[in-house]
């Protein structure tokens, strides 16, 4: 835990969520699916968490259900307060998995994109969008289009055009998923410096385990589908951190804990019938 | 720059095409393939006629009918095929069939039923123009990535700023596609329809010419429909570039 007195604040709640896709008859899937839950997690206000799980364990349904872009089967989510359901609340900043850049709008415009359509004054959108854009690196590419891009660049894109709306909760979906190692590490040092200057709280998904113990205040170990938190771990780094902690011996004991607690699960989600199975061989 | 570069090759084309029909006149004779020069004299001295300028006017005002017809019609059946998915499971295959199938087969039943005036030729065009452009149109929308439409809510867009500023921008390009490829086919609808069974038209000059063995004749009208449509197809493939970012 950190040892700064900072009173904890609940920014983000649920309760009890599972989410089930129900069967689609006629359209491939035969038997409902259940994704996710049940979870109860309470994110503070201004804590980075990040999640890890196998792949296919329900982690993207987690983001949208917490953002409002799924409804829960059961359960509750709320945010500052007020229920979450149905919309996506003002305040939540999504960035996610698959890139969602425009390709027929420039950097510029991509990023200016969701304030033009909130009806921000256009001095202030292009305060805000030039703002953005010079954080993230993006200047020199302002008046290109996506397609003169790497993917990296492009969720760079997709980065500064949710900070532009100044979200209070950011939630990134393996932004960096498709980048090497290197990259990731860098850009794991971004979003260290996004997550100082904003003040926001931000819960990132990712399924690299390193990538979770340098970011992260807490970190929640999610099981194989359905996915549930089977641990959440607290890793006290101070906030002024950067990747140079992963030269540190915690880093390391944080990152084993990790796999001990996730090796099972990923076999699972490989299709192993678990660890039981694989001794009675 | 690559603008004078494609004026350049297109140059090059003509002449080449020019000096093709050349050895062509060369070889099949007079009567078969009149001389180039002669037909471009013959051109000249035609195009402002008023039986030629009746003819194109007929062939315009079909086209024009006949594509208001396959827009229209393809557009409305391609959103809703490619919208709403167990209409397109059933619809797109009917259309892939339809589109494989020789037209021309159904031409006498488009003249029984519209009749030998410029109605049938219309729909002829039409049944041609309006199978790429739904096809195309279902494709668009469905090749829209899903994550566009939550990215469009996590932006707080309304259900209308998400069809104006997302869906349409982003299927754009390939409808555009469609609407190009439908004008060229509904082209070949609407001059095939004109070359059996009317008397008025591009496409009739050109049957009447080759019965009466007027060479010259023919192959302006040639010149004038090649024109035209390289014309059209360049400025469609213009924009359609633009839109593609390309
Ligand atoms: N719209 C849907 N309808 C039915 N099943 C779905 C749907 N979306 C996801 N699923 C299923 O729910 C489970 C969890 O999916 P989800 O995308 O949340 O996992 P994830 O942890 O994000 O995976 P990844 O690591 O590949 O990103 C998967 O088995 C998936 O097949
Ligand atoms: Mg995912």
């Amino acid at each position: 835990m950190n040892a700064a007195p900072v009173p904890r604040e609940v920014h983000a709640e649920l309760k009890g969520v599972t989410r089930i896709y129900p069967a689609v008859p006629g359209a491939g899937a035969k038997l409902p699916v259940h994704a996710l839950g049940p979870i109860d997690l309470d994110l503070v206000r201004g804590e980075f968490f990040a999640v890890v799980g196998p792949s296919g364990c329900g982690k993207s349904t987690f983001l949208e259900v917490l953002a409002g872009l799924q409804k829960p089967t059961a359960g509750s989510v709320s945010f500052e307060g007020k229920p979450v359901g149905g919309h996506v609340p003002e305040g939540i900043g999504v960035v996610f998995q698959e890139d969602a850049s425009f390709p027929w709008l420039t950097v510029w415009h991509n990023v200016a994109f969701g304030l033009r359509r909130n009806g921000v004054a256009a001095a202030e959108v292009r305060r805000r969008v030039e703002d953005a854009i010079a954080f993230m690196g993006l200047k020199d590419f302002a008046g290109a289009y996506p397609s003169q891009l790497s993917g990296g660049m492009r969720q760079r894109v997709c980065i500064a055009r949710t900070l532009v709306l100044q979200p209070r909760l950011i939630l990134l979906d393996e932004p960096f998923g498709a980048l090497d190692a290197q990259t990731r590490l860098l850009m794991g040092d971004e979003v260290l410096r996004l997550w100082r200057r904003t003040g926001a709280t931000v819960l990132l998904i990712t399924h690299a385990l390193d990538e979770a113990a340098m970011l992260a205040d807490r970190i929640g170990a999610m099981s194989a589908r359905p996915g549930r938190f089977i641990e959440i771990i607290a890793t006290g780094w101070p906030r002024d951190r950067d990747s140079t902690i992963v030269g540190e011996a915690a880093f390391g004991e944080i990152t084993g804990r990790l796999w001990e607690r996730l090796r099972s699960e990923s076999l699972k989600a490989l299709g192993h019938s678990g660890v039981s199975a694989m001794a009675a061989e | 720059m690559t603008a004078t570069r494609r004026a350049a090759d297109t140059l090059i084309l003509l002449v080449g095409l020019v000096v093709l029909w050349e050895i062509l006149h060369r070889i099949a004779g007079e009567t078969a393939m009149p001389a180039p020069l002669s037909t471009f004299a013959y051109l000249v001295h035609n195009l402002a006629t008023p039986r030629f300028i009746a003819n194109l006017t007929t062939t315009g005002l079909e086209l024009g009918y006949a594509l208001l017809l396959a827009y229209g019609i393809g557009l409305a059946v391609g959103v809703w095929l490619g919208a709403h998915r167990l209409s397109g499971a059933v619809g797109e295959p009917i259309l892939v069939s339809l589109y494989s199938l020789p037209k021309i087969t159904l031409y006498p039943v488009v003249l029984l039923i519209f009749g030998l005036g410029i109605s049938g030729k219309v729909a002829f065009g039409a049944l041609h123009g309006v199978l790429p452009v739904a096809l195309l149109t279902t494709g668009a929308i469905r090749a829209i990535p899903p994550v566009y439409l939550r990215a469009a809510r996590t932006l707080q867009l309304s259900p209308w700023q998400t069809i104006t500023t997302v869906l349409l921008p982003a299927a754009l390009p390939e409808v555009f596609t469609g609407l190009r490829i439908g004008f060229t086919v509904t082209l070949l609808g609407v001059l095939l329809g004109e070359m059996f069974a009317s008397k008025e038209g591009l496409g009739a000059m050109i049957i009447n010419a080759l019965q009466l063995a007027q060479g010259e004749e023919m192959m302006t009208v040639a010149i004038v429909l090649f024109a035209f449509a390289a014309l059209a197809n360049g400025l469609l493939l213009f924009v359609e570039h633009r839109l593609r970012r390309i």
